[in-house]
């Protein structure tokens, strides 16, 4: 008896075993899935490697380039570039090292893949946000992104871009890189030092570009010293809302000198605002109109220093609050009040500059004058001193000119038509050159920086092809760059690519900056036939938290919340009231219900659809013939739009993207019944 | 232990005999182990309900991390609605239409098994064993159930379905690997269910002893005439 007591309990044990071994080796998610790819013996490898180096006569560096970039089928760039698309009026966003073009985010310009512009009654308003004097306006010319900052480093939140053409600014949601706000500025005409924020993303700043009598009035370009004015607009962004508050925005009127590009002072500088401007001179132009008038060209090039705007935003914040003048809306810090206020100062700076870029730790602002050799640094302590011990002179407009030897930290010879830098976490920068088509590395001084080498010297120069503009450091113009990679945008191509006629693309090329101590490579060529990139900022693609699908199905990635009328699983239906037809559709692979939608001539439409997917990548289109209807409707995405049905006759609406084996089976119709009393009239 | 053989030996007056001979059961090792086994069975069961009993692995190549659908005694999760936005090619009705009775009635059911073991535990009967059957055969018609309605769905394909005429009624693997047009199943029994095995056997060693018991008593109240 005692024994079988025992069994008893052995027995127990054994199941309380057998229970805990169920529970540990039942096959989690990934179970049975994890078989690695055969490894092949690295000598077969090196075999079939030596012969493909052979028969393409590659160089050692050439095998060296194509390793550091090459990307194995799923595995993902460790960055991600935003490049402005020029007068694309779009962005784009480029993997690096791979420089495989992930996505291009239609911006200012209809772009029908992502079903932009083409019904959507949220985009619609958008761009009504973003009309012109009244009217739409359906391109942009994108210069200059902006990623949201977080304590002066990249959040993967928010992306700006400006329309250097009309002056607006558009905001792009990085939770499904769409566009959100388009906002026209109401008393610029154009822009070019857009965008820039502020290290917590507090400000987006507008440097103007081109003088003009400010929007909505009209002086004579006789009047240019005296109507004529620059401009730099701060626009509030709401972080919680994401979107950019005009009531809460504020410009600031200066001399009409062309306003250029900007950076915000960080850490050290942190409420300080920097930016350049050419055409000092105030040159009018007249070319060709006014008879013995020089070019703007030389006009504008006459001097040789223009002036560094330096702006003490906190005191200007404060001053804009209590400011009560207005244009057009647009509350206007005047030129009188910036002076009076002493919160505006000059720095003559080498003429026509490009890049205004302050250094990592927010100490230096480094200067790039297009038409002089070097690239001229001034010192943030030594600016404060020269403006505490009042070592200025008066411009014509009153404003307070900085003495130049008094800020000036060094001056860095690097080679002809320096325009843009960017910095390395090493402590080293990067210049462009445009005239020479090189890359500049020098050393910032200061003891501050990690490299060992000489501060302010030139360390190496690597020939670009051709025409460097911007470049774009990893995270290189933030308080955390991380080095490895720098993109040179270059403006021409000539020779790099096959021939496709004569408007050639760009060339971004790929420069790997992470050899310590080593020169700089050139990794790859990437031609860009879709744009004309300007800037770019390239972010650690770890930092994006982008979603995959929508979170719920209905979707409203505008609202950024579940639309109350977005039609769900056993709620599709048409539904009329008088004249005004409601439509409530679904998507699922691969059918639209409903599949017929019966209407008359002259009914007012309005049609909701949710694609009710959840798996990822399951997007269906939507077109409408004769009606410029498509849209691309995201997994859980409800969209909205609106028609007047004044063509009667039978549409056939489908999916236009490939979703599934009966993709070409995913259709219905819209049949318009003719108004037979309207015809009889 | 030792008291209670005492206790069994002494002998009984004849008024109280019956009574004795339940006493004399109950006063057994082997009872206690035995009623603390059927207990055992009822927690273990009740256990099993919060866990998975069975879980199903769908592989194609686009969707690289498979899809799942994990069925519980009473409701099943996963991938439910994009399964059955694939099966609806073939014809296959949606997975929450079946076994609906019994997921409805699943929960008073366990309660009932579970209580129908206790009381097997509690009431001293030969014939109340009866009521530790359900408890010991539960996940034999767990997994016949299953096969049941997975039989039913994959041999009751809608003939208007786009890919009626591609794929040929089937019945989907119960355990084991299966393969339906690019998609390859996987099916494995999961923790919940091997804790009704588990409970089920408790169930069976409990009336094992509960016999033993019995059997001592009767031949102690033998020996004792």
């Amino acid at each position: 008896m005692k024994r079988s007591v025992l069994y008893g309990i052995i027995a127990a044990l054994v199941l309380v075993v057998i229970v805990l071994a169920a529970l540990v080796l039942s096959p989690g998610e990934g179970g049975g899935q994890t078989a690695a790819p055969a490894q092949q013996t690295s000598a077969g490898v090196a075999e079939d490697a030596a012969q493909v180096i052979a028969n393409r006569g590659l160089t050692p560096e050439n095998v060296t380039a194509a390793l550091k970039t090459y990307m194995p089928s799923g595995q993902y760039d460790p960055y991600m570039m935003f490049a402005s698309g020029g007068h694309s009026g779009q962005v784009h966003v480029v993997g690096l090292p791979s420089m495989r073009l992930l996505r291009t985010i239609a911006v200012f310009t209809p772009e029908p893949w992502q079903g932009y512009g083409f019904g959507d009654v949220a985009q619609a308003a958008m761009f009504d946000e973003g009309k012109v004097a009244g009217s739409s306006v359906t391109w942009g010319d994108t210069h200059h992104p902006a990623l949201s900052e977080t304590a002066g480093s990249y959040d993967g939140e928010w992306l700006f871009i400006n329309d250097k053409a009309q002056s607006r600014i558009a905001v792009i949601d990085l939770r499904d890189f769409e566009t959100k706000q388009i906002i026209k500025n109401p008393i610029a005409m154009n822009d070019h030092g857009g965008a820039f924020v502020t290290p917590n993303t507090e400000w987006v700043i507008e440097g103007g570009q081109y003088a003009a009598p400010p929007v909505g009035s009209f002086a004579g370009i006789d009047e240019y010293n005296e109507k004529w004015r620059g401009m730099i607009t701060f626009w509030k962004f709401d972080r919680e809302k994401g979107r950019i508050i005009p009531e809460e925005s504020f410009a600031m009127e200066l001399p009409p000198y062309w306003q250029d590009l900007c950076d915000s002072g960080k850490l050290v500088s942190e409420g300080w605002i920097f930016c350049n401007s050419f055409n000092t001179e105030r040159a009018t132009g007249g070319l060709g109109a006014v008879e013995g008038a020089v070019p703007f060209e030389s006009g504008a090039s006459q001097n040789d220093m223009d002036y560094l705007h330096v702006i003490d935003l906190k005191k200007l914040e404060q001053v804009a609050a209590a400011n009560t003048n207005e244009l057009n809306g647009m509350n206007y810090v005047t030129m009188e009040t910036a002076i009076a206020e002493n919160l505006l100062f000059f720095i003559p700076e080498p003429k026509s500059p490009h890049g205004i870029d302050i250094a990592p730790n927010g100490d230096y602002m480094v200067v790039s004058g297009k038409l002089d050799p070097h690239v001229t640094i001034f010192a943030f302590d030594k600016i404060q001193q020269a403006i505490a011990d009042q070592k200025w002179t008066p411009d014509d407009y009153g404003i307070p000119v900085l003495d130049f030897d008094s800020v000036l930290e060094a001056q860095v010879e690097l080679g002809l038509g320096p325009l843009h830098t960017q910095f390395d976490n090493q402590g080293y920068a990067y210049t462009s050159l445009y005239l020479d088509s090189m890359v500049a590395r020098w050393s910032l001084g200061g003891g501050d920086y990690a490299h060992a080498d000489e501060g302010w010297t030139l360390i190496d120069k690597e020939s670009i092809h051709y025409n460097v503009g911007h470049i774009a450091a990893a995270e290189g113009d933030t308080v955390t760059p991380a080095g490895d990679f720098l993109v040179s945008l270059n403006k021409w191509s000539v020779d790099r690519f096959a021939n496709v006629g004569p408007l050639l693309p760009q060339n971004f090329q790929l420069i790997d900056i992470g050899n310590e101590g080593a020169s700089l490579q050139l990794l790859y060529d990437m031609p860009v036939g879709f744009g004309e990139p300007h800037y770019a900022q390239i972010m650690k693609t770890e930092r994006l938290k982008a979603v995959q699908v929508y979170p719920e199905v209905g979707w409203d990635p505008h609202k950024w919340e579940v639309n109350p009328d977005a039609p769900k699983s056993g709620e599709e239906r048409v539904e009329r009231d008088g004249n005004n037809v409601t439509v409530y559709m679904t998507a699922i692979r691969s059918h639209f219900s409903p599949e017929h939608v019966n209407i008359k001539e002259g009914d007012n439409v309005t049609w909701h659809i949710t694609n009710l997917e959840r798996a990822v990548d399951a997007v269906h289109g939507f077109a409408v013939p004769a009606y410029n209807v498509n849209l691309s409707i995201e997994p859980g995405e409800t969209a909205t739009f609106e028609f007047v049905a004044d063509k009667d006759g039978v549409f056939s609406y489908y999916c236009t993207e490939f979703c599934s084996a009966l993709h070409l089976e995913m259709h219905g119709y819209l049949m318009i019944e003719p108004d037979e009393s309207s015809a009889m009239k | 232990m030792s008291s209670a053989e005492t206790t069994a030996k002494t002998p009984q007056s004849g008024e109280n005999e019956q009574l004795s001979a339940i006493a004399q059961i109950s006063r057994q090792p082997s009872f206690r182990l035995s009623t603390a086994l059927l207990i055992a069975a009822a927690a273990v069961l009740a256990v099993s309900t919060f866990f998975p009993y069975w879980k199903m692995r769908l592989n194609a190549p686009q969707y690289p991390n498979g899809l799942f659908v994990t069925v519980y005694v009473n409701y099943m999760e996963g991938d439910v609605a994009e399964i059955d936005g694939l099966n609806h090619y073939i014809g296959m009705a949606p997975l929450n239409d079946a076994a609906e009775i019994e997921r409805a009635i699943a929960p008073i059911a366990m309660v009932v098994i579970g209580l129908m073991i206790i009381g097997v535990a509690f009431i001293h009967s030969k014939w109340l064993a009866v009521f530790a059957i359900p408890a010991m055969t539960f996940p034999f018609i767990f997994i016949g159930d299953l096969w049941v309605w997975l039989w039913y769905y994959g041999n009751n394909l809608d003939p208007t379905a786009a890919l009626s005429g591609a794929i040929k009624p089937f019945t989907p693997a119960v355990l084991g690997t299966g393969v339906v047009g690019q998609f390859s199943t996987t099916a494995v029994l999961q923790p919940g269910w091997y804790l009704a095995l588990v409970a089920a056997i408790l169930a069976g060693l409990g009336l094992h002893y509960r016999r033993v018991a019995r059997q001592a008593a009767e031949k102690l109240a033998t020996d004792g005439r």
